[in-house]
């Protein structure tokens, strides 16, 4: 089925895409600058990054729906303008819309007719396929009269009808309501362990950390750091976490207490790691009963918050010393 | 192949959902007007009447379809973005571009055949019957058929290039300027200066030469018309519409689908 076994899935080399714009088109806005990246076969990755940050222009270059200004791409070893290949790859589209006067099971079958199935295997994968998005009842009701939850999920089992090895996903989760975001979640991790590949755009981050092997963090249409969810926001860790408890007649007898954040019974302090030993001796002798004593690692959240902020105001200063 | 006529089985079903097929009842009730009042009131002339008004009919309404939906085979899938999921499977551009093409091709034929059985029901009417001269509206209905290839290929062009309505009249201006193409060859060199008279002459060669396929005097007449000018005429249109749906294939290709 992999059109190359060997080799990343995904691979690109200082991928960058310019849109010209103004009245002669002299201008020119960048929206994805210099990406060089490695999607290794059978791992999820995670593309983060806010609106505009240029995630769909990165998937759209992959699919070859725009042409990159420079750089390279490959997608299970052959370049991005080998629409053959296409065959061993499935795709969902940002907010992805589908002939409205079709029905689900009209659509499927009508996507299903480009990967040379025989009519009785169209027919099966397409009932399969509505099942597995939930979709069964619905597969006959024109999609014009669909929700956007709804065609977030035919957009799904299109992009995953013919088995293929490398999936990417446009914003999956976009458009669904708690249970939609499960099943999703659900499906990819099926994916993964059926050994797919899987990379998907999302900024949604519970969804990210929870789901993949790596992400990446792209922030201006550059790509601001790769890695593991936990190693990525463990670069920068920021002291140590004490859960403790107290009764009511040893409260308020330790200096540190008043830095202290009460959750309930108990409480949370945050300390520097060079004044933990210190901090727990403070406790002990205040009476204090110790909970817990845990590294304080930003969330991925935090992190992303942090490289866009950073983006911002790079760019606040680039708009002033240009003035 | 198979692609070609997927994406082509789609288009004349989106059509037929669409409704597009309504202009038809139009058509049904213009012929039965047409052939009760000229049953009144036409005597000897009921064929010249019904002929040339069910094949300008045929025209026009083909006209009208090949122009409206022809400018958003294209246009149409980029604003609604259907097309992203579409291109993500293996089918070439240029598979899409002719699928398309053929799709609104056959839409065209079914509802050209439609309206030439309405013309025919109608001239038998009149007539009380039909002649085998009266074959000859076959040709122009297929005459009628080559020109409207011409006209959706331009219009796919322009639906790959430009907006909708630039697309449309685009369209439009071409069909005029192609139906005037003899006049273009003939012009008198001391009314406008041989410069400007050669210019004209040359560019009539570039457009696509509508006049050709106006037959309807002639059949509405019973003139038979030669099997050279049936071969010429399909020749043609063959030929013009590949050299259009390369280019369009050609602009299409490097198109940024944002």
């Amino acid at each position: 089925m992999r059109a190359s076994e060997s080799g990343p899935a995904i691979e690109t080399e200082n991928l960058t895409k310019e849109y010209p714009y103004g009245f002669l088109h002299l201008k020119k806005k960048t929206s994805l600058e210099g990406l060089t990246l490695r999607v290794e076969t059978g791992e999820v990755f995670g593309f983060l990054g806010p609106n505009g940050a240029g995630k769909s222009t990165t998937i759209k270059l992959l699919m070859g729906l725009i042409f990159p200004t420079s750089g390279r791409a490959r997608l299970l070893g052959k370049p991005t303008t080998d629409v053959a290949m296409h065959r061993h790859i499935g795709y969902l589209p940002e907010q992805p819309y589908f002939y409205d006067y079709l029905t689900a099971a009209e659509v499927l079958d009508y996507f299903a007719k480009f990967f040379d199935f025989t009519a009785q295997d169209r027919r099966e994968r397409v009932q399969r396929m509505l099942k597995k998005v939930g979709l069964e009842t619905a597969g006959k009701i024109q999609l014009r009269k669909y929700s956007k939850g709804m065609l977030q999920r035919v957009g799904l089992a299109q992009a995953i009808l013919h088995d293929p090895p490398l999936v990417i996903l446009d914003e999956p989760m976009s458009g669904l309501d708690p249970v939609g975001r499960r099943e999703v979640r659900d499906i990819i991790l099926e994916l993964k362990r059926a050994g797919k590949t899987i990379l998907f755009s999302t900024h949604i981050l519970p969804d990210a950390e929870m789901l993949c092997d790596r992400v990446g963090v792209l922030v201006g249409g550059k790509l601001q750091g790769v890695g593991a969810p936990g190693d990525i926001v463990g670069i920068q860790a920021q002291g140590m976490e004490i859960l403790f408890a107290l009764t009511a007649s040893q409260s308020g007898g330790a200096p540190l207490l008043a830095a202290a954040t009460r959750i309930g019974d108990r409480y949370r302090l945050q300390v520097p790691d060079g004044e933990m030993y210190a901090a727990l001796e403070q406790l002990r002798e205040a009476g204090a009963k110790i909970l817990s004593v845990s590294q304080i690692k930003p969330s991925l959240e935090e992190y992303f918050m942090h490289l866009v902020a950073a983006d911002r105001a790079q760019a606040t200063a680039i708009e002033v010393s240009g003035k | 192949m198979t692609h070609i006529g997927a994406v082509a089985l789609n288009t004349f079903r989106e059509a037929v959902r669409d409704r597009v097929l309504y202009n038809l009842v139009f058509f049904a009730l213009l012929m039965i007007g047409a052939a009760i009042l000229v049953g009144q009131i036409s005597i000897g002339i009921e064929q010249i009447v019904i002929v040339s008004l069910g094949l300008s009919a045929i025209s026009f309404i083909g006209l009208l379809m090949a122009v409206f939906i022809g400018v958003g085979l294209v246009s149409k899938e980029m604003d609604k973005r259907t097309i992203y999921a579409l291109l993500a499977k293996p089918v070439r551009r240029w598979e899409f571009l002719v699928g398309k093409f053929a799709g609104l091709i056959f839409t065209l034929v079914v509802n050209t055949a439609a309206m030439s059985a309405g013309l025919f029901l109608a001239l038998a009417y009149v007539k009380h019957g039909l002649q085998s001269a009266d074959a000859g509206v076959l040709v122009a209905v297929y005459f009628i058929l080559l020109k409207l290839s011409i006209v959706v290929a331009l219009a796919l062009l322009f639906s790959c290039s430009t907006t909708s309505l630039l697309s449309i009249l685009y369209c439009a201006g071409l069909y005029l300027a192609g139906s005037f193409v003899q006049q273009m060859r003939t012009l008198r060199t001391d009314l406008m200066g041989n410069a400007t008279a050669t210019f004209m002459r040359w560019l009539s060669y570039l457009l696509p030469n509508f006049e050709n396929f106006s037959v309807t005097g002639p059949v509405a007449h019973g003139v038979a018309i030669p099997g050279s000018l049936i071969l010429q005429n399909t020749l043609y249109a063959a030929v013009y519409c590949t050299v259009i749906l390369a280019v369009a294939a050609a602009v299409f290709s490097r198109r940024n689908l944002k």
